[in-house]
């Protein structure tokens, strides 16, 4: 289970399917998941199974999640700031043509 | 430098989709195989294929090509499975007909025109390509934008993943029995008795046969062999979105949709040596004529972008011969390797495992460019 190393910073709170999560100033979306313990983080678009946080540096692509409604957002590269909205990213997205 | 034990019946030099796709149908032939590849480093035109396997307007100045084409891709449905079976890779092939925008009459009237030529150029061996109206478009793919005019459409047009293609023909190599030898870029090519030998910074290789498919290695490779390979290099880049729900049934010339949901979106013609690198201006060309096309694609994050090198000869025509001063040796050009795989695996590797091609591909000998001034 990852823990945090340094737990000093300012704290910020967001939210995760509607649920409050808090984070420390300077947390990506990604790192302040995992600092909760919550590693479901969207179905894959192909098998549907579960998939979290892998490389954390913007290269893989899976730990997509949907933040302030809009889909398949990096969660590593995101900072997180007062009041996102995050939530799991369901499958593929759904285009309107 | 240690000779490698055993002599291979045919040392084929590069492991990208050409190679790889020769090395594979020479051991469904029977045949003993080693794959000589560069590895990670190679400027591998393979990495950033499109995934066509397309036939429309190809072979316009050159009938056996069109015929040649169309050959592959008949065979592509039998190769798609052969490939899932030996190597247990399923390359994402369909043949859902494919689509070529036109948005202007005036282009819609020359490829009429084109169409109308390669059709009767086929000795009546049936084409297969027509130019729709928009009406019959709006039907097939809903959802283009107001400058599309209509299209020409082929059923003989599909698409394949080319990173699970490449990977099934290496796994397919590797359960026929075939040897890889990865980080063993070919440095020169040498008579070894009525055979050749190959060396290499892995040791030296000897087979009775050797097939040159080192992309544009080749031209630097087939002097030693008394083959003569004019390549140019072109790049492409392509832009690659997030995963979507199915959008677009059926591949277009410049965007398909993967298996896996991801929008590819390309075609573009760059002369920029060989560099592979991605540009911002180009993609950012690529992505607005994508959008005229089909304006959807604009809400769609971008996830990737990349270049790739393509591998042309002076004409854009494949090279496919074999040495007259060396009896043996073959060495194989095109840049459609994901297209011509089914050809390259099922018709071209059975005729170098005879030790000679077939008349048929006479046309594809690189003498037709004695007469020509770029070199």
């Amino acid at each position: 289970m990852p823990r945090r190393i340094d737990p000093e910073g300012k704290s910020i709170g967001f939210t995760f399917e509607g649920r409050p999560v808090a984070a420390r100033e300077g947390d990506s979306v990604a790192a302040a998941l995992t600092a909760a313990g919550l590693r479901d983080l969207r179905d894959s678009a192909v098998s549907g199974s579960p998939r979290g946080i892998f490389c954390m540096m913007g290269a893989c692509f899976d730990c997509l999640v949907e933040i302030d409604g809009i889909p398949n957002r990096q969660a590593c590269m995101i900072p997180v700031t007062e009041g996102l909205a995050v939530r799991r990213q369901r499958g593929a997205v759904e285009v309107r043509i | 430098m240690s000779m490698n034990e055993r002599a291979a019946d045919t040392l084929v030099i590069g492991g990208g989709l050409v190679g790889a796709a020769v090395a594979y149908g020479l051991l469904r032939a029977g045949e003993s195989v080693t794959v000589l590849d560069e590895g990670d480093v190679a400027l591998r035109a393979s990495r950033g294929n499109f995934g066509l396997v397309w036939v429309q307007s190809k072979g316009d100045k050159m009938h056996e090509y069109a015929r040649w084409t169309r050959g592959s891709a008949d065979l592509w449905p039998e190769f798609a499975g052969l490939l899932a079976q030996d190597g247990g890779i399923d390359p994402d092939y369909s043949k859902p007909g494919g689509i070529h925008f036109m948005l202007s009459e005036e282009d819609l009237e020359k490829k009429r025109a084109q169409l109308h030529r390669l059709h009767n150029s086929l000795e009546g061996q049936e084409y297969g390509a027509e130019i729709i109206d928009r009406e019959q478009l709006d039907a097939m793919l809903p959802g283009l934008g107001p400058d599309v005019v209509g299209a020409s459409w082929s059923p003989h047009d599909g698409h394949a993943s080319p990173l699970r293609l490449m990977r099934g023909l290496h796994s397919a190599i590797a359960a026929k029995g075939g040897r890889y030898v990865a980080d063993a870029k070919a440095e020169k090519v040498e008579r070894d008795g009525s055979g050749y030998v190959v060396r290499t910074a892995k040791g030296a290789f000897r087979g009775d046969k050797v097939v040159l498919a080192a992309g544009h290695g080749n031209k630097w490779l087939a002097p030693s062999v008394g083959l003569d390979v004019p390549l140019r290099p072109e790049k492409g880049q392509i832009i690659v979105t997030e995963r979507v729900r199915p959008l677009i049934p059926m591949p277009t010339h410049v965007m398909r949709q993967t298996a896996e949901g991801t929008i590819m979106v390309g075609d573009s013609h760059e002369d920029t040596g060989y560099s592979d690198a991605s540009t911002s201006s180009v993609v950012s060309d690529i992505a607005k004529h994508a959008v005229r096309c089909f304006p959807a694609l604009g809400q769609l994050r971008v996830v990737r972008t990349w270049g790739a090198v393509r591998v042309l000869s002076l004409d854009g025509f494949p090279i496919y011969q074999e040495s007259a001063t060396h009896p043996g040796a073959f060495s194989i050009n095109c840049h459609s390797g994901v297209t011509l795989a089914g050809a390259h695996a099922l018709a071209l590797a059975p005729m170098i495992a005879r030790g000679r091609l077939d008349a048929s591909l006479d046309a594809f000998h690189s003498r037709r460019f004695e007469h020509a001034t770029a070199h």
